[in-house]
């Protein structure tokens, strides 16, 4: 097993009920890289999130995550493996109920034995991170969107885990929320060693700060590289995702009949 | 012709079929639920204090309602009673129907449904909107057990609130009884008490009472965690959760009473 | 909500529900006239109960010393067989009455004990010597129609 490998994926397939999601993945995921997983909405990005953190299980396939299989862990196992995963939510889903202090903390009370002073400085450090210690005693509904999402960042990377995944952190953020975004990430992914897989659909930000991209279409891999292949790619799809266009691989049009037909339809028709 | 109404039929049969499918699976989920809260409840007896509010939450909240209801039952109950008792110039009874009526039927049965009500749809909500929000997937991913942690406490919070709510229920009923008929309209007071005490029995009224309202704690503290647990993660969603819990939580409430009182009260 | 505050209202909660659950135990049920004190078994047979149930009392000069358990009927002697559980601080000489009697107009219907002279006492599991069958109406009835149409002649 090669140890440069956090997360290896080999040809998982994943169907929910009769439709198929994943089709065919092959992923390794480095050491200590920044791994972007790209791809239009409804692709299937967060399935395979969902499948690194053991919430769902691939219908065919082999999932390791630091030598160890996924899928096969039992309860306690899984447990186990995803204390060491930190994780940021879409909308961020912080406790609503609980000051931003006692959600950062959250996970330190829960998982291990240490005194309150000694959270109390961990807790600081971690808001101070992403530059939000002076909002410690706020209630999540008191923040903004982006001030939500860097609150989470710090719960995520709370007890210094080794995998952090990030599900579309860019979403509907201002263009400075996304660049201080950004940066956290790559800093924050430099400076506890760990690794990091960003699902997103924000191209530009994300190939900035990664040093890896996985595109995926309709559950298939479609092209892998580093950001400046990525952008020196001829591949169409890759091109009309890259660039933003309108209509290329991805149609613009929801399939359905041929426009005259459909009119002629009307007017013959009852 | 024919062959149309045969192919709606069979589509009713098989619609039918599909919802009593659906039913039947969701009444198993449903069990193995609360199987699950039972089998993870031992954070809620370690970490009290999750408990404690929960307690705050559904049972203290509800002391306003359940005080106020069971007031102005006690008093309806002894307007009633009078005027049908003093017809057969047995108004010296009025005591005992009062403290039965409460303590046998209504106490556990109308705090049930003010619980349900007030108590179980609040935790449905709370609990439907955490799922909405990614909340409970969130806690999930973080090894954090959201049944131990979010579900059980909310469980016990109820099973403990609900005696003790319809047990005050009961004696605020008596109370407001007693306002009626002994302050308001003239029944003596010796006889009103004497009576009552020589015609409720301890085992069999009273701890029958506490034995009903502890069932139906458990049935809607279930009912309510469960939707809040399994609603479709959208506004709608968690509204129509909200709605179900409390009609089957009084649809349940009102046949466990029917159970339950055959069993407890049969041949008397 | 500080955890002290809460801890406060959940205990003022908890203490009040505990007070309401006594209170109907003791003033509003029968509690405090305890069924728990030791008992021992003493058995009656009636040609009659009447309306005479479980649980019903047992009382001697109108105070309850103890409770009916079980009303069986006996296939030999075509007869009722009552057992009822007696207090242990009371004991009851053998020539016992033991009668069913109702409380009030149209009360319940109860034991009643009329204690003997006998110097020895029922031991636990005895039988009644004497016992008075329940008052049924319509043999009341009969009864005093047959007296009337018996005294009628005679006071010709």
């Amino acid at each position: 097993m090669p140890a440069d490998c956090l997360v290896k994926i080999t040809d998982v397939n994943f169907a929910y009920d009769d439709r198929s999601i994943l089709k065919g993945i092959n992923m390794e995921i480095p050491r200590g890289k920044l791994v972007a997983i790209m791809g239009n909405s409804g692709c299937g990005k967060t399935t395979l999130l969902r499948l690194i953190g053991g919430q769902l299980k691939p219908t065919s396939g082999e999932l390791l995550v630091d030598g160890q299989s996924v899928p096969r862990m039992t309860h306690d196992e899984l447990y186990a493996m995803r204390r060491r995963m930190g994780m940021l939510f879409q909308f961020g889903a912080l406790f609503t109920d609980i000051s931003v202090y006692d959600n950062v903390a959250y996970l330190m009370r829960e998982h291990t034995d240490l005194p309150e002073e000694l959270i109390r400085d961990m807790v600081l450090m971690k808001l101070n991170a992403v530059g939000l210690r002076g909002a410690h005693h706020l209630m999540p509904a008191e923040l903004s969107g982006g001030m939500a999402r860097r609150v989470a960042l710090a719960r995520a990377i709370a007890l210094d885990p080794m995998l952090i995944m990030y599900d579309e952190p860019f979403a509907g953020l201002d263009p400075i929320s996304m660049g201080v975004i950004g940066q956290l990430i790559r800093k924050l992914n430099d400076a506890l060693g760990a690794t990091t897989l960003l699902v997103t659909h924000d191209v530009q930000e994300a190939l900035l700060i990664v040093d890896y991209v996985y595109f995926v279409s309709d559950g298939q891999i479609v092209a892998q590289g580093t950001p400046d292949e990525i952008r020196a790619s001829s591949d169409p799809f890759v091109h009309q995702f890259v660039f933003g266009e309108a209509d290329g691989p991805v149609h613009f049009h929801y399939p359905a009949v041929p426009f005259e037909q459909e009119l002629m339809r009307e007017v013959a028709g009852a | 012709m024919l062959k149309g109404t045969f192919c709606a039929v069979l589509e009713l049969i098989r619609a039918a079929g599909h919802r009593m499918n659906n039913a039947l699976q969701t009444l198993g989920f449903a069990t193995r639920f609360f199987f699950q809260i039972l089998l993870y409840s031992g954070q809620s007896f370690r970490r009290f204090h999750l408990t404690i509010r929960e307690i705050y939450f559904c049972g203290f909240q509800s002391l306003l309602i359940i005080v106020v209801s069971g007031l102005f039952i006690g008093m309806v109950l002894g307007m009633q009673g009078y005027e049908t008792l003093q017809r057969y110039g047995s108004s010296e009874a009025l005591g005992v129907l009062v403290a039965l009526s409460l303590t046998r039927e209504l106490g556990p049965v109308v705090s049930a449904l003010l619980f349900a009500s007030r108590a179980g749809s609040s935790i449905t909500a709370e609990i439907g909107l955490m799922k909405a929000t990614e909340q409970l997937t969130a806690m999930d991913m973080m090894a954090v057990n959201p049944i131990a942690r979010v579900v059980a406490p909310r469980f016990w919070g109820g099973v403990i609130s609900m005696p003790l709510l319809a047990a005050l229920f009961s004696a605020v009923g008596v109370f407001g009884g007693y306002l009626i008929g002994v302050v308001l309209i003239g029944v003596d007071e010796g006889a009103f008490w004497s009576q009552m005490q020589g015609g409720v029995d301890f085992r069999f009224d009273i701890w029958n009472g506490i034995v009903k309202s502890f069932v139906f704690g458990t049935a809607v503290s279930v009912i309510a965690v469960f939707e809040g647990y399994d609603a479709v993660p959208t506004a709608e969603g968690v509204s129509g959760s909200i709605k179900r819990t409390v009609v089957y939580s009084a649809l349940a409430i009102l046949a466990l009473d029917l159970v339950l009182t055959s069993f407890m009260f049969r041949g008397v | 909500m500080s955890r002290k505050l809460l801890d406060l209202w959940v205990g003022f909660f908890v203490a009040v529900g505990f007070a309401a659950v006594l209170f109907l135990a003791l003033r509003v049920g029968n509690l405090s006239s305890a069924n728990f004190a030791e008992t021992y078994q003493l058995t009656a047979k009636f040609d009659n109960i009447g309306g005479l149930k479980v649980r019903g009392p047992v009382k001697s000069a109108g105070v309850v010393v103890g409770r009916v358990v079980d009303i069986r009927f006996d296939p030999q002697s075509y007869e009722a067989l009552v057992v009822m559980m007696i207090d242990s601080r009371y004991q009851f000489p053998k020539d016992t009455f033991a009668s069913i009697l109702t409380a009030g107009l149209l009360g319940e219907q109860y034991i009643g004990l009329d204690a003997g002279g006998d110097e020895k006492m029922l031991k636990p599991g005895d039988v009644f010597a004497k016992t008075q069958s329940a008052v049924v109406l319509e043999k009341l009835i009969s009864q005093f129609m047959f007296n009337k149409a018996s005294e009628t002649p005679e006071n010709k």
